[in-house]
């Protein structure tokens, strides 16, 4: 119950009673208000302890020092060193007197590499394409305001949630089960779960709708398809391609990591790499992807501002 | 073009526990130029869009000529649609598309899936467009987008849009509420034309009573969903207006009348 309902229902409106009430309404509000966060603390507290226990946080671990005499240790300050460690090791030696040498020697494999590259951006492309089309058609079904039925909503709402909540890599085991190893179970698998995101943001950019002008062609004898047409697409349609430009970029991550199920794409290296402890190729591996991932969310930035700067002009 | 009577028999129109439209029998001739008026809530706008079908009634009748349209589903209701045109107080225009576009949704009822996915009209539909537009003086702005027109603009667009159905009936929901006194006037005379020049029957919901009076043939009052009084413009004598409106209402209602010609909402269309 909110607190004009409350207080609506107090005999005086008015004068110093109705103050009074108000007073003493107020005063209740604030102490439920102060219980309630108490609590809400208090759970929270425990929830992230229990979860932070269960998760070896609190682990003690026993460490070889540098005299070679062995200690217990709290996990955390005695794993730090370790991802240094790693760190380190990835690091090409790059000499300014050989720096052509010692690059061509990092990126050894380019060849390959800028083969696969080329196919993680194919695989994000063709992926981003279906899971538009599958989204755009799914979404407006999904849709609250613009359901046919209550039953299709249903339908469509869950088979979008599903297709986003298992993740990308889960899908490509199973396509790669399917059609084999290759790229195909990668666009599948990346546009499956991409037709799951774009469809669920999509319907909620279609639920925020000004819905007269749809009334206006039920009006004039238009089918819910002319409805959704004429009424609905011209009013999301900026906010579609923005939502498929920065899907294309998450695409493209995911497809640089699906090739480690054998998806295709460059994660097949990453598993290469990191089976036969390539430490070097990794971090050639990471710049690749950084780079190409960095290229493309620029692009796309300047394209979605375009988009959205025409959304709102005249 | 056939000329045919709309009858309402006994329709009604339930919300939960509230009757917005109660029994409401009428016969509508055609070529009339009818008025609706009553205080808010009255069940203006529900009438209206039983009518049209936007809302299915809880009981009654509706019938145009010889055709039963208060069953009509599918098809034979999206053609109904088409023949008894709506335009609406917030003009119900899609803001993002041209004018041209926006008055051949008015062909919609007339295309198949794939035409109208496509947004493929012929140049026959286009002219018809741009003679409806050239009507009420709009054809200049045919290739504008919706959203940038004033209000009385719009409101003639979505006028245009309702000829382009080749209707019988049109059906205005308030069409000058939200527009200033200048404009209300381009578009009351604008209905007026069609009336006279098509022989159109226009039925609309008015909310100031000096529109009722200069043009309409007939005036329908309602309140709490029954006619309260049905006759010519010249019956709406001071004691049938107390009776409609209720001598609180009344006041309410006089202050409406006056503000019409400092319209409160005139800002909302300097679009
Ligand atoms: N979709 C709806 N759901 C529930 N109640 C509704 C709905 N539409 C209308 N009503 C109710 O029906 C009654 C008549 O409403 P209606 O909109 O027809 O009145 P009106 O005469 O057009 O009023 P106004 O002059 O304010 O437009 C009102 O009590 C309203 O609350
Ligand atoms: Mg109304």
């Amino acid at each position: 119950m909110t607190l004009t309902a409350e207080l609506t229902a107090y005999p005086p409106v008015s004068g110093p009673s109705a103050v009074a009430a108000f007073e003493r309404d107020f005063a209740t509000k604030r102490r439920r208000a102060r219980v309630n966060w108490a609590v809400g603390s208090a759970l929270f507290l425990a929830a992230f302890l229990a979860t932070a226990w269960l998760g070896d946080f609190f682990k003690v671990t026993q460490v070889t020092l540098q005299d070679g005499s062995r200690e217990w240790r709290w996990i955390i300050p005695a794993g730090l060193p370790r991802l240094g460690e790693y760190v380190v090791q990835t690091f090409p030696t790059l000499r300014w007197e050989s720096l052509g040498a010692d690059l061509a020697e990092w990126f050894w494999r380019w060849q390959v590499w800028l083969r696969l590259l080329i196919e993680t951006i194919l695989i994000a492309f063709m992926a981003t394409t279906l899971g538009v089309i599958g989204g755009f058609v799914l979404s407006f079904p999904a849709s609250r305001n613009l359901a046919p039925n209550k039953w299709v909503l249903w339908i469509c709402r869950h088979y979008l949630e599903i297709a986003r909540t298992v993740p990308e890599l889960v899908w490509a085991l199973i396509f790669v089960f399917c059609f084999s190893v290759g790229p195909m179970a990668g666009v599948l698998a990346v546009g499956l779960h991409a037709t799951g995101a774009l469809g669920k943001l999509y319907s909620e950019a279609n639920e925020n709708i000004d819905m007269a002008p749809l009334e206006g062609v039920k009006a004039a004898g238009g089918t819910w398809f002319d409805q959704i047409r004429y009424g609905a697409v011209p009013q999301v349609l900026p906010n579609i391609i923005s939502y498929t430009l920065l899907r294309f970029e998450i695409n493209v991550r995911a497809s640089s990591i699906i090739g480690y199920v054998g998806a295709g794409g460059l994660g097949q290296e990453i598993r290469t790499a990191m089976s036969f402890q390539e430490y070097t190729d990794l971090s050639a591996l990471f710049v690749i992807i950084f780079v190409t991932v960095v290229v493309i969310d620029y692009g796309s930035e300047k394209l979605r501002h375009r988009v959205i700067g025409l959304g709102r002009e005249g | 073009m056939e000329r045919h009577a709309l009858s309402l028999t006994g329709l009604t129109r339930r919300f939960g526990e509230n009757t917005a439209v109660d029994a409401v029998t009428l016969t509508i001739d055609p070529g009339q130029f009818v008025g609706v008026i009553g205080r808010s809530g009255a069940g203006k706008s529900t009438l209206l869009r039983l009518i049209n079908r936007l809302i299915d009634p809880s009981a009654g009748e509706i019938v145009f000529g010889d055709r039963t349209v208060n069953d009509l589903r599918g098809k034979a209701l999206r053609d109904w649609r088409r023949h008894c045109a709506m335009i609406f107080q917030q003009f119900n225009l899609v803001d993002r598309l041209d004018v041209l576009t926006n008055v051949l949704v008015g062909r919609l009822a007339h295309h198949g899936f794939a035409t109208s996915m496509a947004m493929q009209f012929s140049d026959e539909e286009r002219t018809m467009a741009i003679e409806a537009l050239d009507r009420l003086d709009m054809a200049p702005k045919a290739l504008q987008r919706a959203g940038t027109l004033s209000g009385g603009q719009q409101q003639r667009v979505a006028i245009a849009r309702a000829l382009v159905q080749n209707p019988r009936i049109m059906l205005a929901d308030e069409p000058i509420a939200s527009l200033d006194p200048g404009n209300a006037t381009k578009v009351m005379d604008a209905l007026r034309r069609i009336n006279r020049e098509d022989g159109l029957t226009v039925l609309t919901n008015l909310h100031t009573l000096d529109t009722a009076r200069s043009y309409c043939d007939r005036v329908i009052a309602m309140r709490d969903g029954r006619v309260m009084f049905d006759g010519p413009a010249s019956g709406l004598t001071d004691r049938v207006v107390r009776d409609i409106y209720g001598s609180a209402g009344l006041e309410e209602f006089s202050e409406s009348v006056t503000s019409t010609s400092i319209q409160p909402q005139a800002e909302t269309i300097s679009a």
